[in-house]
C-alpha cells in the first residue's frame, strides 16, 4: 500500500510487520520517532504479543535485547550517535554471542563538539564489531532492509544493524510502499533460534574462552560473515520476486557499464550523486555510481568486479578516520585492481553539512581533469581553518577551538542550507 | 520539479506545513519529498522546511537552494534571514501578513516579479478565527494552492484531515478555504490592475 509518511514511521511499521516480541529503547535524536511509534503500537494493541521495555540507558537497551534474544525472542532496538557508543561493549557481546538482534542506527555525528546532525561516524565506529551493517539509500529501502535484516540475522544467527541517515531519511516525508502482513509473514518465518535459554533444556550462553579456542570462535564469526556474502544476493532476489522491489543486496550500480570514473558512496547521498552524474553524462562524461548497501561484511569480490573497468574511483564518505582520511575508501582500495592512487577520498557532509549537486559536480569535474587531490574535504571553509591555525600560532592559550570558530563565524540562523 | 521553501519560526508549524503539502501532492498521484532544515528548533527561532513535488521519483537530498515558491509564515523574518535566496523572477511569494509588499519594505526587491505571483494572506488572523490558535500553516497552504495552482484546495483539505482530527481539522480546513478565496481575489485584482 502506497503511503506518504515520515521515514521513522515507515521503519516503525515495517518493524511491527516483522512481529518483534521484545522492543527496548532509550530515546536519542534522530531515532526517537521510530521507537515512539512502536511504543504507541504496543500500547494500543496494534502490535500484540510484544513487550516494550523502557530502559535507563543505551547500555541497558542492548543488554535487554541480548537477554531477550538469548531467551528466544525476536528482539529489536534503535539508537544513534553517542547512544551507540554508550552501548558499544554490549554491541560486541551481541555479535560475539551470535544473537540475531536487529537494530536501527539513525546515523548521526559523534561529539565533541556536540552535534545532533547526520553523518556516518557512529556506524563506522562499530564497523568491526561483528554485526552485519546495511545502509539504506531511501526510506523505501530502509523499511525493506528491516524486513530482510530479521531474515538474514536469524538465518545466520548474527545481529544486523540497519543504518539510515538521521534527519535526511528519518525525518523526511516521502512515498513508500508498505507491504501487507501476509507478504511479510510469508517471507519471514517465525524465529527458530540456534541457541536458546530454555528451562526445559538448560544450557549456559557466554562461556569464558581462553587462548586454546578464542581464535577459533573468532574465526567462525568471520566465516559466518563470509557466508552472508554468499547468501545476501539470493535473498535480495527472493525479496524482489516477493515484493517487486530491487532493494537490499550487496550493492547497486548506476550507469557503470562504460564508466571510466565511478563514484562510490553509502546511504541517502546516493540520490544527489546520481542526479549529479546524470547532469555530467549529458555533457558526455563517462561516469557512473556504485552504492554500497552491505558495508559489513565487505563485499570485496563484488566491488572488485564493479570497478573492473574504472580508471578512477571517487569515494564520497560521511565519516573521517582522523589521522588517516577515509574509512570507506580504505576498504575500496583493498578491492580495486588498479592503482591505489586512483582511489580518491572525498570527506563530505560531516555533522550535517549539506552535500549539494554543485559541490559534487565541481569535485567530480576536477577528478575527470586529473586534478583531484587524494584527500578532499568537500566545501571546507579554508579561511575559517586558517584563522584558527593563526590563533594557535600567535598565542599559547588560544582557547577552545569550537567556541573560537563559532565566534569567528557569527550568526548562523540566517542561513538556509 | 517544483520546489517550495517555507520560512517561519519554531511553534508556527513550519515543518508540519511542508509535510502536509507533500501529502496533498501525494494524494494527486505526484511524488513529493518534505523535510525540515534540521536545526535545534526552539520556539521563536527561525525554522526552514522544504517540499519538492515532481512527476517522477525525487532523489535529490540537498536543501532547496533555488525555490520556485516561498511561503513566509512570519514577516519579521524578512529583516533577519535571507528568505529570498535563490528565488527566480518568475517565482511565487506568499507572505502571512495584513500589510502590503511595499509596507513590508520588500517592494523594491520584488519589482520585475509577476504581480499575480506575489500574494499576502492574513493567515494568523484566519487561524485565530477558525482554530483559536495563532498557527498559520494550514491557512497558508490554502493560499499556496490559490497562488501557485500546483495543488487543489481539496487535496490540501484532505492532507489537513490526514494530519489533524476533529475540531482542529475542521478549523484548519475552514482557515485554508478562506485563505484560498482571499488569494484568488487578490490574483483577480492583480490581473484586473494589469489589464487597466
Amino acid at each position: 500500500m502506497l503511503k506518504q509518511i515520515e521515514g521513522s514511521h515507515a521503519v516503525a511499521e515495517a518493524v511491527a510487520l516483522c512481529r518483534p516480541e521484545v522492543i527496548c529503547a532509550y530515546p536519542i535524536s534522530p531515532q526517537t520517532h521510530i521507537v515512539e511509534a512502536l511504543g504507541e503500537m504496543v500500547k494500543t494493541g496494534h502490535l500484540s504479543r510484544c513487550e516494550f521495555i523502557n530502559v535507563e540507558s543505551e547500555f541497558a537497551a542492548m543488554s535487554v535485547a541480548i537477554g531477550a534474544s538469548a531467551a528466544g525472542a525476536r528482539a529489536y532496538t534503535a539508537t544513534a550517535s553517542q547512544g551507540l557508543l554508550y552501548m558499544a561493549e554490549a554491541v560486541f557481546n551481541a555479535s560475539g554471542l551470535g544473537l540475531p538482534i536487529v537494530m536501527t542506527v539513525a546515523n548521526r555525528a559523534i561529539g565533541a563538539p556536540i552535534n545532533i546532525w547526520n553523518d556516518h561516524t557512529d556506524a563506522m565506529s562499530q564497523r568491526d564489531c561483528g554485526w552485519i551493517q546495511l545502509f539504506a539509500e531511501t526510506n523505501q529501502e530502509a523499511l525493506d532492509l528491516h524486513i530482510q535484516a530479521f531474515r538474514l540475522g536469524e538465518e545466520l544467527s548474527l545481529p544486523v544493524m540497519v543504518c539510515m541517515d538521521g534527519f535526511i531519511l528519518t525525518h523526511a516525508f516521502e512515498r513508500v510502499d508498505m507491504p501487507a502482513q501476509e507478504q511479510v509473514d510469508e517471507y519471514l518465518p517465525p524465529f527458530e533460534p540456534r541457541q536458546v535459554l530454555d528451562p526445559a533444556e538448560p544450557v549456559s550462553i557466554g562461556a569464558m574462552v581462553g587462548p586454546e579456542a578464542f581464535m577459533e570462535v573468532r574465526y567462525l564469526a568471520h566465516a559466518k560473515q563470509m557466508r552472508a556474502l554468499e547468501l545476501i544476493p539470493g535473498w535480495a532476489e527472493e525479496f524482489r520476486s516477493a515484493f517487486g522491489r530491487d532493494t537490499g543486496g550487496l550493492m547497486h550500480t548506476y550507469r557503470c557499464e562504460d564508466a571510466e570514473t565511478v563514484v562510490v558512496a553509502l546511504g541517502s547521498v546516493l540520490g544527489t550523486v546520481k542526479d549529479t552524474v546524470d547532469g555530467m553524462r549529458e555533457r558526455g562524461a563517462q561516469i557512473g555510481v556504485l552504492g554500497i548497501t552491505c558495508f559489513r561484511p565487505w563485499p570485496a569480490a563484488a566491488v572488485r568486479a564493479a570497478l573492473a573497468r574504472a580508471r578512477r574511483v571517487i569515494v564520497i564518505e560521511k565519516s573521517l578516520a582522523v589521522g588517516l582520511g577515509g574509512i570507506v575508501s580504505t576498504n575500496v582500495r583493498t578491492s580495486f585492481s588498479g592503482s591505489p592512487d586512483a582511489v580518491h577520498t572525498v570527506i563530505a557532509g560531516l555533522g550535517g553539512r549539506a552535500i549539494t549537486r554543485s559541490s559534487l559536480a565541481r569535485v567530480f569535474g576536477k577528478a575527470l581533469e586529473g586534478r583531484l587531490e587524494p584527500l578532499t574535504f568537500l566545501d571546507l571553509d579554508a579561511a575559517l581553518v586558517e584563522r584558527a591555525l593563526a590563533r594557535e600560532r600567535e598565542q599559547r592559550r588560544s582557547g577552545p577551538i569550537a567556541e573560537n570558530i563559532l565566534r569567528d563565524l557569527g550568526v548562523v540562523a540566517a542561513r538556509v542550507g | 520539479m517544483f520546489q517550495v521553501r517555507i520560512h517561519g519560526r519554531g511553534g508556527q508549524g513550519v515543518v508540519t506545513a511542508a509535510e502536509m503539502l507533500s501529502i496533498a501532492a501525494f494524494r494527486e498521484g505526484r511524488h513529493a519529498q518534505a523535510f525540515p532544515s534540521f536545526g535545534s528548533e526552539r520556539t521563536g527561532a527561525p525554522v526552514v522546511a522544504f517540499c519538492r513535488i515532481d512527476d517522477r521519483e525525487i532523489r535529490l537530498r540537498e536543501p532547496v537552494m533555488e525555490p520556485d515558491a516561498l511561503i513566509i509564515q512570519d514577516p519579521t523574518l524578512l529583516n533577519q534571514v535571507d528568505v529570498f535566496g535563490g528565488l527566480a523572477k518568475d517565482g511565487y511569494i506568499l507572505i502571512n501578513t495584513t500589510r502590503t509588499f511595499d509596507a513590508l519594505g520588500v517592494g523594491e526587491f520584488v519589482r520585475g516579479f509577476r504581480a499575480e505571483h506575489l500574494c499576502t494572506v492574513p493567515a494568523t488572523e484566519l487561524a485565530l478565527k477558525h482554530v483559536g490558535r495563532p498557527v498559520p500553516n494550514a491557512a497558508l497552504l490554502g493560499g499556496f494552492a490559490a497562488v501557485s495552482g500546483r495543488i487543489s484546495l481539496a487535496s490540501v483539505a484532505a492532507a489537513i484531515r490526514e494530519t489533524f482530527s476533529g475540531k482542529i481539522a475542521d478549523g484548519n480546513v475552514a482557515a485554508a478555504t478562506e485563505a484560498f478565496e482571499h488569494v484568488m481575489k487578490e490574483i483577480r485584482e492583480a490581473a484586473h490592475a494589469q489589464a487597466n
